[in-house]
């Protein structure tokens, strides 16, 4: 065969033709053959972007996918941030001992996905002798009991930075700081390029590697859309203060569990909050003041 | 009517040219398509299970991809260590070859797109960055920036590519008013795609391995060795197999350049090191997990050596005429320069600056055999693009420089 008869026109077209045909089968195959809603998620707005009714049927959408998911009654809300209030946190060292209850305790109340493992609080112990030193400290102690003679123990979770790096680095606007001071995620809209997870000084967003999972009895049916509905494969996700129970009046998960009172937690604009009151009487600090992040996380020794 | 039927003639002339060669030729293709298959396989994978299949994780979130994108930026600046000469100097013997800097950085603009493209997590929702359409978040996010100047930068490459073979396709007189400003025009825009990535790190008050002002000139400077190492490679291969003329002279010059330039990469490296390991601050920690390793975790320490080593050999190598002018050493060198920076700007960059990461834990990252895969496909994908495009503009080139000389 000459060269010229396998390279004719006339086979390479027909050959660009059917390759073209092809793909677009394939592409039409893939949209037809998806799941149910995978094309209006494709095309789904910003949440912010979106209209009340708009809001109202995004609502609906999550709850009805999530009762198809895990067969049971959820309830999810997007209850807006109340006036005049200013979440903040204040976590006493001396008391904490370090039993990581609130660790999951918040991974139930957020339906974090329990295989693999997503924790939003990571608590470090960290030896009497040399204080407060990140990089020498570790997550992984397993002793018999806690807390154990040598170490103390310091639990850091989202910040709520008031001028937080990880919002500015999204390359989407996917997350954003509420008038409350919560910083959230639109799951919705996060590409999932980890800018964020770089940004952040205090390890304290995570990432999706996988699907996430939660078995059905275990979902926590209060769902707020920017805060503990399931989440994707994908996405970033994080502490919101407990989102769903605090713009409501109660107190975030983690606070309520804690065994020992070392959690607190109120409304920085109240000056009768048990917040401000822990500020005024105690010594407050925050983790890494010289990076200028500004946390709404306060850490105090009350003894 | 007539121009479309001429642009229509060029794409089908450019496409009928690039896929006619010999056997050693065809069997390149297979090469590159068998690692694409491969890569695409994998990637497969990687869209099934999640980013689970790599060895990322919440520690050590950004790893082998963005440091494959981080050092493909740098080899996309080529062009302009050749457009500078040609153009700003009117320097003949390079300016002859320039289009293959240009060439060399659409293939490498490429590869940088999707490398990032298989770094995100919902890649279906890449629209989001697009502006007007999405809600991409400048001025204030530093990858929306980058998202911005490397697609311009493609562009800019794209339509000076395009028009200067569509004239000589066409035999037809190129428009120096129109083109020569396009070319200026990529010298900053060059400087910009390193600088804006340089700042995506630099800009992470969060990371202090990043953090540090010397990173964008170290990019620029590292950039102007490897992005010309490979040219200097294609140049002597070119030589060989195609009856385009590389005047030694052009390649004597550009090795010396990269020997300057290696020199000031060296220089601002030394510079940090030396800042690090005097003031001993608790920052040292990732200069030290990178060449001393912390510990057992000593994963980086040899590549960190290899990486130093062998920009100091080509940089003596290149800083001697007798041995830039020497082919063997002149190749030897341009090797171990992109060994030494696709090291130093890879995953020397990214790996210390995560480890260990913003609260003390030492997450030991390797890439997975699906990562490496993915890896090689877009390698495969860049050197696809670029050999096609060299095939079908070599005949061009050399008919119109024939002429000229004629």
């Amino acid at each position: 065969m000459s060269e010229h008869d396998r390279n004719s026109p006339t086979s390479r077209r027909a050959f660009l033709t059917a390759a073209g045909l092809t793909g677009m089968a394939a592409i039409s195959a893939a949209v037809a053959g998806s799941k149910p809603g995978f094309v209006e998620n494709l095309l789904a707005r910003r949440f912010v972007e979106l209209t009340p009714e708009q809001v109202q049927r995004r609502l609906d959408e999550v709850r009805r996918e999530c009762e198809e998911r895990f067969g049971r009654e959820v309830d999810v809300k997007s209850t807006k941030a109340l006036e005049g209030v200013v979440f903040g946190y204040g976590l006493d060292l001396s008391r904490c001992v370090g039993c990581r209850r609130c660790v999951y305790a918040c991974a139930k109340e957020n339906n974090n996905s329990r295989h693999p493992q997503v924790h939003w609080i990571r608590v470090l112990q960290m030896e009497k002798e040399d204080g407060i030193d990140l990089v020498h400290s570790t997550a992984y102690y397993n002793p018999e009991k806690v807390p154990e003679e040598d170490y103390f123990y310091l639990p850091v979770a989202c910040q709520q930075c008031r001028n937080p790096p990880c919002t500015r680095a999204c390359p989407v606007k996917a997350t954003w700081q509420e008038p409350d001071g919560i910083v959230v995620i639109d799951y919705d809209w996060c590409i999932g390029c980890r800018c964020c997870m770089s940004a952040c000084p205090y390890g304290a967003r995570h990432f999706n590697w996988s699907d996430p999972t939660i078995d059905a009895e275990a979902v926590n049916p209060d769902m707020h859309y920017l805060g503990n509905r399931p989440r994707m494969r994908g996405v970033v996700e994080k502490c919101t203060f407990c989102i769903q129970r605090t713009r409501e009046g109660r107190y975030p998960a983690c606070c309520e569990i804690c065994p020992v009172g070392a959690r607190k937690f109120g409304n920085l604009l109240d000056e009768e909050s048990e917040i401000r009151y822990l500020m005024h009487e105690k010594r407050v600090f925050v983790l890494k003041e010289e990076l200028a992040t500004r946390p709404k996380f306060y850490y105090f020794y009350a003894t | 009517m007539e121009r479309l039927r001429k642009i229509w003639e060029f794409l089908f002339g450019i496409l009928r040219m690039s896929l006619r060669g010999g056997a050693t030729y065809y069997m390149w293709l297979g090469f590159l398509g068998v690692l694409l298959l491969s890569g695409i396989l994998a990637y497969a994978d990687q869209l099934r299970l999640g980013l689970v299949v790599t060895n990322m994780r919440d520690q050590v979130s950004w790893a082998f991809y963005i440091g494959n994108f981080t050092f493909l930026v740098g080899v996309a600046a080529a062009a302009v260590l050749l457009v500078i000469p040609a153009y700003v100097y009117h320097w003949k013997p390079i300016k002859e070859i320039a289009i293959f800097g240009e060439l060399l950085a659409i293939s490498a603009i490429v590869m940088c797109l999707l490398f990032v493209t298989v770094d995100i997590g919902r890649p279906e929702r890449f629209w989001h960055l697009i502006p007007g359409l999405g809600s991409l978040n400048v001025p204030s996010s530093l990858l929306g920036w980058d998202v911005l100047v490397l697609n311009g930068y493609l562009l800019l490459n794209a339509v000076i590519v395009g028009y200067m073979l569509y004239k000589a396709f066409h035999k037809e007189e190129v428009n120096q008013r129109f083109v020569v400003p396009l070319l200026l025009l990529s010298i900053p825009a060059a400087i910009s795609i390193h600088t804006v990535t340089a700042f995506v790190y630099n800009g992470m008050a969060a990371r202090p391995f990043w953090n540090a002002s010397i990173l964008a000139p170290r990019f620029i400077a590292s950039a102007f060795c490897s992005g010309p190492a490979v040219m200097i490679i294609l140049f002597l291969i070119l030589r060989r197999v195609s009856r385009i003329h590389v005047r030694d002279e052009a390649i004597w010059k550009i090795a010396e350049l990269m020997a300057y330039a290696m020199f000031i990469n060296l220089f601002l490296a030394g510079a940090e090191l030396f800042k690090e390991f005097y003031s001993r601050t608790e920052h040292l920690v990732h200069t030290r997990y990178l060449y001393t390793g912390l510990g057992d975790h000593t994963t980086l320490v040899p590549f960190a050596w290899a990486s130093l080593i062998c920009s100091i050999a080509a940089f003596l190598l290149f800083l001697v005429p007798s041995t830039r002018r020497n082919e063997v050493t002149l190749v030897l060198g341009c090797l171990l320069i992109y060994t030494g920076v696709y090291i130093e700007k890879g995953m020397a960059l990214v790996i210390p600056g995560m480890t260990p990461d913003t609260l003390g834990e030492i997450y030991e990252y390797a890439p997975t055999v699906t990562e490496l895969r993915v890896g090689a496909g877009i390698f495969a994908v860049g050197f696809l693009v670029f050999t096609l495009l060299c095939k079908a503009a070599i005949p061009m080139i050399h008919r119109t420089y024939a002429s000229e000389e004629g």
